[in-house]
């Protein structure tokens, strides 16, 4: 065991101070001028590939909602013209069916009127009729009267006879 | 990957301590032992193995003259994973490294070419230095080691694997500056090229090595992990590269491994919070049972990185044996013929040891990680 170990300080311990010393110098000066750089860059390129990653995605999500939000839109707007197009419609129906009732009330008076007017020209004209008749009838009378007036007997039977066909009429 | 749940298990833990109490009797016991032997006897067998080695270092070498040197695949593979004064670079060509040695009388600089490969002695201004099995000594004027004077020496060489150290340390800073530059110039942008390559590794470090381990506040221990995972890497594979400017054993050596499984072992233990602090001295278990339990758990604490130190420290200097064996091979069998198979298996160790490469450094920090994580828990597990 001694003889393992004899000397060993005085070969060996001038070599474990070199190592050491260029170990920590390599440390030292990789860190200040390679190691910090370096993983600084890789770290700040790792967070702006995320950045870009989260950005891109949230820009996705943002043209879904945008797509979406331009759907309802859509949709909305349909429905608004369909329901603006029914109540055209409906409207349309509706005028058209005042306006054929309208129509159709108009044309029943002018009817009725018409009806009205015939019945009093027609009442006009039979009284009329009847006045001349009675003037006919007068004037007959009296040029029959005129002609058989020598006849008593006949003459009455005429003048009741006449008057009963008048009655009749 | 969670191992902790092995760690915590109770059964493993009362087997610590039957381990730990049979160590202490067997101790106790060798010590007696050596107590009751004679020190003397001890000492001579010692001192005479080390004269009949060198006694059989010295006829072989004399032997060397007149024929084929014998080849000795252990020294040769040693040779080649261990530390050393300089660096081969082909054939008899090495490049000599500066020596730099801390005595109680002063410092001392000078080239490792002085030593000519250990043939001669060096005279410094303060001892006279002589470089035996690649450590250096101090000798008195007739060539033996002086013991007490050596022991005031203190080696700071830039070895080749201190040398190797500082070339992984400028190859990675000069990497990450040129990568950190991009990632200024291309701000925001997806990576390009080099950095591409690099970028990656470190997602892979601190997806699948920092956050899961850590949790939240794996912020902090980033720069520490990645710099663990790129220097152990590097290491590695420079250590796979046979020529020149690779081939250095950095991270198949103990002490390199101690440097880093030692900053494991203080970084957890600096960021361990009070839960942590809790469950290693006033663990949920009856009170007579702290004497065990405590000495357990701060054994557990000190284990965690000893086996980081080991783990690392025995894959990579497994994977240079195996390949030196297998170039050895040839060597050993004395016939070119043996070649074509021993770099067939050579390239087939290789591409493993690529693979082993990536996969102890990422055992290493993803442990490391493992460590800090359960140091910074916010709640208590038990």
């Amino acid at each position: 065991m001694e003889e393992l170990f004899e000397g060993i300080l005085n070969h060996h311990l001038g070599f474990v101070v070199w190592a050491t010393v260029a170990f920590l110098l390599l440390l030292i000066l990789l860190k200040t001028f390679a190691w910090k750089p370096i993983l600084g860059a890789i770290h700040e390129r790792e967070r702006s590939i995320e950045n870009a990653l989260e950005s891109a995605r949230m820009a996705k999500e943002e043209m879904q909602s945008l797509i979406s939000e331009n759907d309802a839109l859509l949709k909305e707007a349909r429905a608004e013209r369909d329901l603006i197009l029914k109540e055209a419609k409906e409207l349309k129906d509706k005028m058209i069916a005042e306006a054929k009732s309208t129509a159709q009330a108009e044309g029943a008076k002018m009817l009725e009127k018409a009806q009205a007017e015939i019945d009093s020209q027609k009442a006009a004209a039979v009284a009329e009729i009847k006045g001349q008749v009675a003037e006919l009838s007068l004037q007959i009378a009296e040029k029959v009267l005129r002609q058989q007036m020598a006849d008593k007997s006949k003459q009455e039977a005429l003048v009741s006879d006449l008057l009963q066909d008048v009655k009749l009429n | 990957m969670t191992f902790t749940h092995i760690l915590n298990s109770k059964k493993i833990r009362f087997s610590a301590v039957l381990a730990f109490i049979l160590v202490f009797v067997s101790l106790n016991v060798s010590s007696r032992a050596q107590e009751a032997a004679p020190h003397t006897l001890a000492d001579t067998t010692f001192s005479s193995t080390v004269e009949s080695d060198a006694h059989i270092a010295g006829t072989e070498h004399t032997e060397g003259d007149g024929e084929h040197e014998k080849f000795d695949p252990t020294s040769a593979i040693m040779e080649h994973i261990a530390d050393s004064h300089y660096w081969h670079l082909w054939g008899h060509t090495s490049l000599p490294l500066p020596v730099i040695l801390f005595t109680d009388k002063g410092a001392e600089v000078f080239s490792s070419s002085q030593f000519h490969h250990g043939e001669q002695a060096y005279q410094g201004k303060h001892y006279t230095y002589k470089l035996i099995e690649d450590k250096i000594f101090a000798v008195n004027s007739g060539g033996e080691i002086d013991k007490s004077a050596s022991s005031n020496v203190y080696d700071f060489s830039i070895t080749k694997n201190v040398a190797a150290i500082w070339l992984a340390v400028i190859l990675l800073i000069l990497i990450f500056t040129s990568v950190s530059r991009a990632y200024k110039k291309r701000e925001g942008m997806a990576p390009k090229g080099f950095q591409s390559l690099i970028e990656p590794v470190i997602l892979f470090v601190r997806d699948e090595i920092a956050k899961p381990n850590i949790g939240y506040k794996y912020n902090k221990f980033m720069p520490l992990l990645l710099t663990m995972f790129f220097f152990i890497w590097i290491n590695n594979l420079l250590g796979l590269f046979p020529l020149f400017p690779g081939g250095a054993n950095v991270t198949g050596n103990i002490f390199m491994t101690f440097v880093l499984a030692f900053i494991t072992l203080l970084v957890t233990n600096l960021n361990g919070n009070k839960y942590y602090w809790k469950h290693i001295l006033l663990p949920d278990v009856p009170w007579w049972l702290y004497p065990i339990m405590i000495p357990v758990e701060i054994i557990g604490v000190i284990s965690k990185p000893f086996a980081l130190m080991i783990r690392l420290y025995a894959n990579i200097s497994a994977g240079h044996i195996i390949v030196l064996s297998l170039i050895s091979l040839i060597f050993i069998f004395k016939s070119l013929a043996i070649a074509p198979v021993s770099v067939a298996f050579v390239l087939f160790m290789d591409v493993l040891e690529l693979l082993v490469a990536f996969l102890q450094a990422f055992i290493f920090t993803m442990l490391t990680a493992l460590f800090i994580g359960t140091a910074v828990d916010e709640h208590a597990h038990h």
